[in-house]
């Protein structure tokens, strides 16, 4: 890796609806991508190696660990972060219920199991418990030991 | 003289469910964590780290780092201010600086893997790991240990050579061996001849992480001024303050450290690791530099909990009286003393009462990362070793396990393994509960084909600490209150903090705006640690809240022109002693204050001895598959007395937080580590934690006996719910397989050895 070296890549996005025109360094994660070049910081980083789900964004509809893609994977597609989440009307329901049902304590992990949360919703309406579990395994939480987040989402389909 | 007050129960605020403050920040994704920080013309550092547990470093040269474009700053050990080796009381704790400022960069020797030798600022972060690439450090690897029994051999390497171990008050050199400590009361060799049942054991844990999701950061700006700030994700400014200040050899003043939000600590947060470093960086960029640990080195570098080998013996009379104790606990320290023996001695014997006890507990020096507090430090080691024990003893005796430690519970009056007797406590009511309880009354109900089921039983105990708190208050003009207060905030306390407040104001506890302030702005405030912050930090908030009132009452009495005395405060509202029709709510009198001698403001502080103690215990249901040795817990309930539940469904987190933690450790995981002391599984992947799909729903019993020690009756929560689940699960899976497990992880692989 030459990080000296001036390839950069023309990547043209759509980030939470907005387009985003970048010069990207092609050595560049999309999670960098994301907090360092457009200063979205609501994605967070905690391995930079996919284990723990912090990072976790939505590339066209599927949900995926954000420090596993490279910033230049993302041209002519449409990338949703938690930012984009709540509208001008107010906060997107699974937000509500997770400030509802203490879904949170520390909060880093929040903005990735919010998005992973919303990929299966958007895409399954009524998972049941065993489903929910299934799906939110990528995300690592420490504090809750998982028992209000995934009440907090199961709030959400009821 | 200790302030001692009635339980109340007519609660208006306390005990409610309101959504946190910070609550939409976190759901939004706006709040700002260490990592976040962002400030004009930052360059990122990264450290330069050892590949070996143990080695002399011959030499270090940087030249080629340094020489790279967009390389502002190279240190290395010669960097590092040479603080004296002078132990140092840290509120929760004591800390010797040189040993502090070593095990943050090498000196002439490495004493752990991925101990840094030299740290890199430049550009990007890109950049700086480039960098710290080129960097050429030539090393004479020594001979590394990586357990206790290793350590204390007679040919044992010694890691620390300048270290002076303490055997029982005697100075010991040349040793691993940190310190030795003893506590003994009544007569154990008398107790064991007479007892009618007696049984030995040895217990084996590995060391653990604390596994907190947020990566350790640190940003540093360092001006002409010598003045030097700090942004970071700690579990206390004002004790980072004085640890960067010590490290770097500044006054405290020079020092100001801005809490940011921090993504979990469990005390793993509580040392600094890269401010220090960060801020050398910025001295000699003369940039702002900010820092971000990589994940392996979180692991290999930061927060875990000792190892420990723990022998452990029981006796008991015919009638199942349980009276002698002892036990030996030998806990790693990593590379700088340290291991919790301290606290593990006065948890271990707690939830019992036994007339004759011993412990003797020794701190050893090992090549692996120095241990950090993690929840309730040492106390769920020998919670495995005491309640395994237990179970055993009624085994062999043919006793109730359960009836034993109800028989023998722990109460007012009680004798803890160190000396202290108990004030009043609730072991007793929370084992009541579990009689009541649905889990404890339920049937396990049928294993399917080709697996089995157990049910175990544990108790838990951390004895919570009080300490310095700091709060201000400040009215709004629009009937609101400012509450600045010195706690960081982990898990939702800044709303407990503003419901003390307004529980005392008669307001909402949304009219409460809270705010966790930096080392500039609020007085000196301990740790968010030892189960202390809803307690002490709260206490601080509900002085500071009784104090506005006596400044109102005298704006009031200005209003009325008469004298504050005659000033009375209820519920809200301000009347007059002589004219009961006379009342002004607080929200009116707020917004009167402009013409009746301008701001409101007030302070809190606490200096708080002892805080009331902690007691819980678990109940764990787990299914085994007998072809895989795989377990899942399928059904868990935790109980405790937690006092008061300020905000009970934070209360009801701590539990379930720290019972997961506890099932991770008891089940999965381990510092898995290699003859030449790497750590063979430092990633997320490999170090196991639990996840949505290895649990069920965590249930909680809320067991309310309030502390006559605060003014609500509450009690610290956040550490007793790590104490019981590795004995729980121990125990359950004794009673699913019919052999016992004696080491963690009990993972797969040792149950289905077990099965054989």
């Amino acid at each position: 890796m030459t990080t000296n070296s001036p390839s950069k890549v023309h990547v043209t996005t759509t980030i939470n609806g907005q387009q985003h025109e970048l010069l990207v360094p092609g050595y560049m994660s999309l999670l960098d991508t994301l907090r360092e070049l457009i200063g979205l910081t609501g994605t967070k980083e905690g391995c930079l190696d996919g284990n723990c789900g912090a990072c976790t964004v939505s590339v066209d509809g599927r949900i995926v660990d954000s420090c596993l893609v490279l910033g230049a994977e993302v041209n002519g597609k449409n990338v949703d972060t938690v930012e984009g989440m709540a509208t001008p009307e107010g906060l997107h329901p699974l937000q509500q219920a997770f400030l509802e049902e203490a879904a949170l304590q520390c909060g880093i992990c929040t903005p990735g199991f919010l998005v992973a949360a919303k990929g299966l919703l958007d895409n399954e309406p009524s998972p049941t418990e065993g489903r929910i579990r299934h799906w939110l395994a990528g995300n690592l939480c420490r504090c809750t030991g998982y028992d209000k987040i995934v009440r907090a989402v199961q709030k959400v389909i009821d | 003289m200790v302030a001692t007050f009635e339980p109340k129960t007519d609660y208006k605020v306390v005990g409610t469910r309101p959504i946190r403050h910070d609550g939409y920040d976190k759901v939004t994704g706006r709040a700002i964590y260490g990592g976040d920080m962002k400030l004009p013309g930052l360059i990122w550092g990264v450290m330069v780290r050892s590949p070996h547990a143990h080695a002399n470093i011959k030499s270090i040269d940087t030249s080629a780092a340094a020489a790279m474009e967009g390389v502002f700053a190279v240190i290395t050990g010669a960097d590092m201010p040479k603080a004296p080796s002078k132990l140092v009381d840290l509120g929760e704790g004591n800390i010797n600086f040189k040993w502090a400022s070593n095990k943050l960069m090498a000196d002439d020797k490495v004493l752990y893997r991925g101990h840094p030798v030299a740290a890199i600022a430049a550009t990007d972060r890109y950049v700086a790991e480039e960098a710290a690439r080129k960097v050429v450090v030539e090393y004479e690897v020594l001979e590394s240990v990586t357990n206790v029994v290793d350590a204390l051999k007679p040919d044992a390497p010694i890691i620390l050579p300048d270290m002076v171990g303490d055997d029982l008050g005697e100075d010991v050199t040349n040793t691993n061996m940190a310190a030795h400590v003893r506590h003994e009361f009544g007569d154990v060799e008398g107790a064991f001849a007479s007892a009618s049942h007696t049984i030995e054991r040895e217990y084996n844990m590995q060391m653990v992480h604390q596994g907190y999701i947020e990566p350790h950061n640190a940003t540093a700006t360092w001006d002409e001024e010598d003045r030097i700030k700090i942004w970071t994700s700690t579990q206390g400014a004002f004790p980072a303050r004085t640890q960067i200040a010590g490290i770097l050899q500044v006054d405290v003043s020079r020092v100001k450290v801005t809490p940011t939000e921090i993504g979990g600590g469990f005390g793993g947060k509580i040392p600094v690791y890269l401010e220090p470093i960060a801020a050398l960086l910025a001295k000699k960029s003369q940039r702002p530099v900010k820092m971000v640990m990589e994940r392996t080195a979180v692991f290999e570098t930061t927060g875990p909990t000792p190892g420990a080998r723990m022998v452990i013996k029981l006796g008991a009379d015919a009638n199942g009286k349980l009276t002698v104790a002892t036990s030996d606990i030998w806990f790693e320290a990593g590379a700088n003393p340290g291991a919790f023996i301290g606290p593990a001695a006065m948890c271990i014997y707690a939830p019992y009462e036994i007339a004759n006890t011993r412990i003797d507990g020794w701190d050893v020096l090992v090549n692996k990362p120095k241990v950090a507090p993690y929840r309730a430090p040492g106390s769920p080691q020998v919670a495995f070793a005491m309640e395994s024990a237990v179970d055993e003893l009624c085994e062999e005796a043919g006793w109730d396990s359960f009836k034993f430690r109800v028989d023998n519970a722990s109460k007012e009056g009680t004798r803890r393994g160190d000396g202290v007797l108990f004030s009043k406590i609730g072991m007793q009511e929370v084992l009541e509960a579990v009689k009541e309880c649905d889990h404890w009354n339920a049937p396990l109900g049928d294993a399917p084909e080709g697996k089995v089921r157990g049910r175990g039983i544990a108790n838990g105990y951390w004895f919570n600490i009080g300490l310095k708190s700091s709060a201000n208050l400040a009215v709004n003009t629009d009937g609101t209150v400012q509450l600045t207060e010195g706690s960081t905030d982990i898990g939702g306390s800044r709303t407990s903090m503003a419901m003390h407040v307004a529980e005392v104001l008669g307001i909402g506890a949304h009219d409460v705006r809270p705010t966790v302030g930096d080392t500039e702005s609020v007085g000196y405030t301990d740790v968010t640690g030892g189960s202390r912050t809803t307690y002490a930090t709260g206490y601080a908030c509900w002085l500071a809240a009784n104090n506005l009132v006596d400044v109102l009452k005298d704006r009031v009495a200005v209003l009325w022109d008469i004298k504050p005395d005659d000033v009375d405060f209820n519920d809200g509202a301000f009347t007059s002693k002589a004219e009961a029709a006379k009342s002004i709510g607080f929200k009116e009198l707020a917004g009167k204050l402009d013409d009746l001698g301008g701001p409101a403001t007030s302070t809190g502080t606490v200096d708080l001895e002892s805080a009331g103690d902690g007691f819980g215990t678990h109940i764990a249901d787990i299914e085994i598959d007998l072809a895989t040795g795989k377990s899942d817990i399928i059904r868990y309930t935790a109980l405790q007395d937690v006092g008061t539940a300020i905000h009970p469904a934070y209360v009801e987190g701590q539990l379930q937080g720290g019972a997961v933690q506890g099932i991770g450790w008891a089940l999965n995981e381990e510092y898995y580590m290699q003859d030449d002391g790497k750590m063979a599984n430092s990633s997320f992947l490999d170090y196991r934690m639990p996840t949505t799909l290895d649990l069920p729903f965590i249930d909680t019993v809320l067991v309310e006996v309030p502390n006559p020690l605060h003014p609500y009756g509450v009690r610290g929560v956040g550490e007793t719910p790590i104490c019981p689940p590795v004995a729980a699960i121990a125990n359950a899976i004794k009673d699913a397989i019919g052999t016992r497990l004696y080491n963690t992880p009990m993972n797969a692989g040792s149950i289905l050895e077990a099965l054989k």
